[in-house]
């Protein structure tokens, strides 16, 4: 029987009796009584549990946030944690992180410190000079009811202003090199309930022999379904070890996107090409859920409100589905049936998702309503993409979050509007014509009404934005491009 | 940013912004909340079983299966209650655990005590309940038509307000609706009992009022008070939702413990606590107002209908400072003000930060918007010519006189430092050429009354210690939830003592210690509790300048305490040596003390009095930018002035104001409530329900304490700090509604309702443009 091993604060942790889905958060609080990290949620959206991972990528060692409540123990193997209580020196003096924080009052009721320290932690180990907009961006799942954030922010401002800490990152690579398994070599814990394949020929063959196992990769939803929903999970079958799906290839300008590739490094390579995603990407969730959910996952998982469905969709994504040695691919609107039902046959998985290489006549916007900026989950979420012959629409592709059972386009807005002008008063048409493609829901994120209403007004607002007279700046269109 | 602190820090001596006392144990991981206690051996957990009918008989339950689950030790239902099923804290119509009928989604008629936390939850769920469903009402306009109420209407009358709108030159009426809040503390409602001797219990608990607690685990126990010791030392978060609502679960946890002879802790999941406690009270209000030509309010009548809940919990109380906050900064003339409580099958809404006080003003404000409006002027231009006078039109409808208005010094002042002129000009330009974005600007006052409403509550105990080393103990009646009370404390007793803060430590509040003390609420916390430790040490610093004076033939009144020292005359003594001599001398070393806060009257059949010792002021301004297209906005710049007095401590107050400004932003913009057709509230996880987080924070945020020292003799004459500033997020809300009316050429006035989400602004925004076609 194997062990789960892992390197925390400079020792070498080996587990052999760990219950699989018993999360990291159970095991500091519980198991070693180490309760500076707290729990606020149980469910990745407070941020109170936040630790920090690091691995090694290739030679590349990385500190990742992460939410400790819903991870579970056993992918911490051939990894290192770090908790609140491992920052401080040994002569008991605070990290440059904790120090700035005291001394910018960046505490009140302290609960959600630890979080907001490990999240800052992670900022200075992978970011020397950040910004505001950096700072919001790896706190965006941390919350805190009680300072208003600015005195957090001046905290992580001046973080730099301290002696930095001699960190024995030597030691810790070396400590890691020496958990790394042999290649080929899986992970089997427990008589066969937890299973972390290191090849997709020994995933694709494990799945076929547990076809009602749960596949887990980033957990950020399968995490719930256990603290919030107390689901048991008789089988698992863990991703994090594939190697090859947790690459990003490039393969004549396409992008294939690995299941196991985080939403973070998905993102970036996304982005990279489609920078209209950025925003959508940002916005997708806090830096320790994008640090551990995949965007594969998110696609498998087929949330009527997942937000990379519409934009991959409107960009022509396909997926690539194993079901032990058969690979069929398809195209990614045609994986959903229905709410929460996929073509996807028992025992059968995506392999990877392919994004084509842009089109450089591409004109491409995504939009993400909900009630908050950072870390919320969508009303609505759409991304247009058009390409245009001088006025004339060529073709254009709508992809709608929210508005139905799944990700669905408006091909009968679509139909309407490709080949006519790309105009004020065919696109005015073309929004009325969306009611006759969604009939949405009401819900605790938005009415039906809205829904309806501010789908149609973002399309006028893509076409503002892409007419051929005085197409409008973001600046213009988008409130939060408008500097303070 | 620290330059600014210390800056303030040197304006407002003797007042410097020490950390919080906790801050490197917060940073560290090492201050101890409830749930970080070393569990003793044994310890048992809870999982609550809610019931899921609004309103209900309950035909049968089977809990065999339970009981059957493994790890389970025992189940509680309300039978097992040896005392009283009740917890409300004035009125007792709490139940403990439901009992036949359930009155709410979420209401606890059970609870599984199991070997873990995990094993309990998992049990709860197999629990078979029969109900027989009853009409329910889920919304206060249903309640009010059908005259449900949890506690009798509230009447309020000066002079002759319909006489006043009659003679009016104009006249305006209309409907107002504001929704409720989540407390939102980060750390779930917790208590931990551990059976003791001789029927004893020891309760820790996150409590905002660790005396209530004691005397609510008693009455459902049948003992003493004397058998009940409740310890207290930090909240992870409180905002007023531990102040009642705390007890449900400390008495959940006590019968358990009692009944199972065990240590038992209930930590509530995140889900269930915000199913099963009670919110900010939502308000629905329907006014008409009269004023003349240049904006000034002759008279107002206003309905205030309350969304109570189930039971009354606190809505009396927090009904009647929306009651006496209905004015904020503004002389209304005569005045009719009639508020219900409505009873409706939700949660029992509860206390929270302001406590009614932000709902009563903001309907204000919303009319002085509407009128400026009407009129075409600036809404600036109208609410400085309301605002209350120095020597004449100086007193509120409830008849207390405003003797220390600063209001019209601090909003010029405001004005000038904001440049608020200027930028108004630069929105207006902006909007003329903008297609899409419009930017809204606004600024808004702040007046709150400081004291409980209720006049006994009004008092504070502290006991301080001084050992022979010369350090020193300080413990009092209030609770420490992030507010720095703790800090301050300590700061007051170091100066009375002459020595340094490090020498002084605060202690867990311990109902053991300091007795009958009042909760930790309505932004009380230091003037209180201050007052009372400067009065113990006060006492022994007294004995020992009287041992100087003796042994030195120097007067009492020439021995001095400073930097650590104590100095006569010609003579001086390190402190830690006077102490050691006094101790020799057989001077006793410690003392309790003792304040009331002095001249409070309230009437309250009449609604007439002083209820209030003084009154804290502020203004903001907001400026944001909205789509016209989505209802999407974004906060560009705040500007805030705030009144704390001669501040304690600068950063402390700082902190508070700007965490009051975000969290009261979040209020009247994300933080929506939804409640299902069955009654259920669908926003009951922070997945769901989305308070601001730090993009909110805004790029340019500036804060000033406005220079002012209290005209009442307070601590160190400061100002209370807790509450007032969550009124100051009103600018972003009329900001907004600016911004939008913008699209109408200022002439029609938005009927945005709070909380201004996309979809509420988005919905402004068509209304307006219907009506300007």
């Amino acid at each position: 029987m194997d062990t789960v091993r892992f390197i925390l604060d400079g020792r070498l942790v080996e587990i052999a009796d760990v219950e699989p889905t018993r999360t990291v958060l159970q095991y500091l609080r519980e198991d070693l009584r180490r309760t500076g990290s707290k729990e606020g949620c149980a469910e990745g959206d407070c941020g109170a549990c936040t630790v920090v991972i690091a691995e090694l990528t290739g030679d590349e060692l990385r500190y990742r946030a992460v939410n400790a409540c819903i991870q579970f123990l056993p992918t911490l193997d051939g990894k290192a944690l770090f908790s609140v209580e491992s920052l401080k020196a040994a002569d008991g003096s605070l990290h440059p992180v904790q120090q700035s924080m005291v001394d910018y009052h960046g505490s009140q009721c302290g609960f959600c410190t630890p979080g907001f320290i490990m999240s800052m932690y992670a900022l200075y180990k992978n970011n020397p000079a950040p910004g505001r907009s950096d700072i919001d961006d790896a706190l965006s799942g941390n919350l805190c009811r009680c300072t208003g954030y600015r005195p957090i922010i001046e905290a992580c401002l001046h973080m730099y202003d301290y002696p930095a800490p001699q960190d024995n990152e030597q030691q810790l690579r070396k400590q890691l090199l020496g958990l790394r398994r042999a290649t080929g070599q899986s992970l089997e814990l427990e008589r066969g309930r937890y299973y972390a394949p290191a090849s997709v020929d020994e995933l694709a063959s494990l799945y076929q022999q547990h076809p009602s196992a749960q596949i887990l990769a980033g957990g950020t939803d399968v995490g719930l379904w256990v603290t919030k929903q107390l689901r048991e999970l008789p089988v698992i079958i863990y991703l994090g070890n594939v190697v090859e799906l947790g690459q990003i290839k490039s393969n004549q300008g396409n992008i294939e996107v690995g299941a196991a590739v985080t939403l973070s490094d998905a993102g970036d390579a996304i982005c990279a090409q489609y920078p209209e995603f950025t925003e959508m990407f940002r916005r997708f969730a806090s830096v320790p859920v994008r640090n551990a959910g995949t965007l594969v996952g998110n696609v498998a998982n087929g949330s009527p409100i997942g937000d990379s469905m519409p934009a991959l969709i409107a960009i022509k994504t396909w997926v690539k589905l194993r079901h032990g040695d058969d690979v069929r691919e398809m195209a990614l609107e045609d994986l959903y049936l229905d709410y929460m039902k996929n073509v996807m046959r028992p025992g059968e998985f995506i392999e990877a998702i392919e994004i084509p290489a842009r089109d450089e006549h591409l004109e491409l916007r995504c939009y993400k309503l909900c009630k908050r900026f950072d870390q919320d989950i969508s009303a609505v979420c759409a991304a247009f993409a058009i390409r245009l012959d001088g006025d004339t629409v060529s073709e254009i592709r709508i992809a709608l979050g929210g508005m139905a059972a799944i990700p669905k386009r408006a091909l009968l807005t679509e139909k309407l509007l490709t080949g006519g002008k790309w105009n004020e008063s065919s696109v005015t048409t073309a929004m009325g014509k969306l009611a006759e493609d969604f009939a949405p829901l009401s819900d605790m994120r938005a009415s039906a009404d809205y829904r309806s209403r501010a789908t149609a007004n973002l399309l006028y607002r893509f076409y503002l934005e892409t007419r051929s007279q005085q197409p409008l700046d973001s600046e213009a269109v988008n409130v939060f491009a408008v500097s303070g | 940013m620290e330059d600014r602190v210390k800056q303030q820090a040197r304006e407002t001596a003797p007042g410097t912004s020490v950390p919080h006392e906790s801050a490197a144990l917060h940073v560290a991981g090492e201050a101890t909340y409830v749930d970080d206690i070393p569990e003793l051996a044994g310890t048992c957990h809870i999982a609550l079983g809610l019931s899921s009918q609004a309103h209900a008989r309950i035909k049968s339950i089977d809990l065999d299966a339970v009981r059957a689950a493994p790890g389970v030790v025992g189940v509680i239902t309300a039978a097992d209650i040896p005392g009283h099923n009740d917890c409300g804290p004035i009125i007792h119509d709490d139940p403990i655990l439901a009992v036949d009928l359930v009155q709410f989604v979420g209401q606890p008629i059970f609870a599984a005590v199991a070997t873990s936390f995990t094993a309990a939850r998992k049990a709860v769920g197999l629990a078979s309940i029969e109900y027989e469903p009853l009409p329910a009402v889920l919304d206060v306009a249903t309640g009010k038509s059908q005259q449900s109420w949890v506690l009798p209407p509230m009447q309020l009358r000066r002079g002759d307000a319909e006489q006043a709108l009659k003679s009016a030159a104009r006249r305006m009426q209309g409907h107002i609706s504001i929704g409720g809040q989540e407390q939102f503390y980060l750390e779930g409602q917790i208590s931990y009992v551990a059976p003791k001797e001789d029927g004893c219990f020891h309760l820790w608990c996150s409590t905002q009022h660790p005396t209530e607690m004691q005397q609510v685990v008693a009455h459902a126990l049948g003992i003493d008070f004397n058998q009940v010791l409740v310890e207290m030392r930090r909240m992870g978060g409180g905002f007023g939702g531990k102040e009642s609502q705390s007890a449900i679960f400390a008495c959940i946890t006590a019968v358990a413990a009692y009944r199972l002879r065990c240590p038992v802790k209930l930590r509530l999941d995140r889900d269930d606590d915000m199913l099963i406690t009670g919110k900010r009270h939502g308000f629905e209000f329907d006014y008409e107002v009269g004023y003349d030509d240049t904006g000034l309010i002759q008279g107002a009548k206003i309905d205030m209908a309350a969304q109570a809940g189930f039971s009354a919990d606190l809505t009396g109380p927090v009904v009647t400072r929306a009651v006496c906050h209905f004015d904020n900064a503004y002389y209304l003339g005569d005045v009719a003000i009639d508020a219900y409580s409505v009873k409706t099958n939700t949660q029992s809404n509860t206390a929270f930060r302001g406590f009614g006080g932000p709902q009563g003003a903001i309907a204000i404000e919303y009319i002085i918007d509407n009128i400026a409006r009407e009129l075409g002027k600036d809404p600036q231009e109208v609410r400085k010519i309301n605002f209350y006078g120095q020597d004449e039109r100086n007193t509120t409808p409830y008849g207390q006189t405003v003797r220390d208005n600063v209001i019209h010094e601090l909003v010029v002042e405001l004005e000038s430092s904001s440049d608020y002129y200027a930028r108004r000009e630069a929105v207006a330009a902006f909007n003329r050429t903008s297609p899409v974005l419009r930017k809204g600007l606004a600024i808004t006052p702040v007046k709150f009354g400081i004291s409980f409403n209720v006049v006994h509550f009004n008092q504070a105990g502290a006991l301080v210690h001084i050992y022979t080393d010369g350090t020193v103990l300080v413990n009092h009646g209030g609770t420490e939830m992030g507010q720095g009370l703790h800090t301050k404390v300590s700061q007051v007793v170091a100066l009375e003592l002459g020595i340094d803060i490090a020498r002084v430590r605060a202690t867990a509040n311990d109902t053991s210690k300091v007795a009958n003390t009042s909760a930790t609420a309505a932004s009380t916390g230091s003037d209180l509790n201050g007052k009372a430790a400067q009065d113990a040490a006060r006492h022994i610093r007294n004995r020992l300048a009287g041992l100087v004076a003796e042994q030195h033939g120097v007067n009492v009144a020439d021995v001095e305490f400073a930097d650590n020292m104590v100095s006569w005359g010609s003579g001086q003594i390190p402190f830690q040596e006077l102490v050691v001599r006094a101790y020799e001398s057989r001077v006793q070393l410690w003392s309790d003390g003792f304040y009331k806060t002095p001249g409070l009257n309230w009437d309250r059949d009449a609604m007439q009095g002083s209820p209030f010792y003084y009154f804290a002021y502020g203004a903001a301004v907001s400026e944001v930018v909205v789509d016209t297209l989505t209802g999407e906005w974004k906060l560009l710049q705040a500007d805030i002035l705030h009144d704390a007095g001669n501040s304690i401590n600068p950063a402390i107050d700082i902190g508070q104001i700007e965490g009051a400004y975000i969290q009261g932003m979040g209020w009247l913009t994300s933080e929506e409530l939804c409640w299902n057709e069955q009654g259920r509230l669908t926003t009951h996880a922070p997945s769901t329900y989305k308070i601001p987080t730090i993009t909110d924070c805004p790029q340019k945020f500036t804060t000033r304490l406005y220079r002012n020292h209290n005209v009442e003799d307070t601590i160190l004459r400061s100002k209370a700090v807790g509450e007032p500033p969550l009124l100051l997020p009103f600018s972003v809300f009329f900001a907004i509604r600016d911004a939008i009316a913008s699209l109408a050429d200022n002439r029609i006035n938005p009927p945005l309702r709070a909380p201004a989400t996309p979809e509420a602004i988005l919905d402004a925004i068509d209304a307006v443009r219907a009506e300007a076609k």
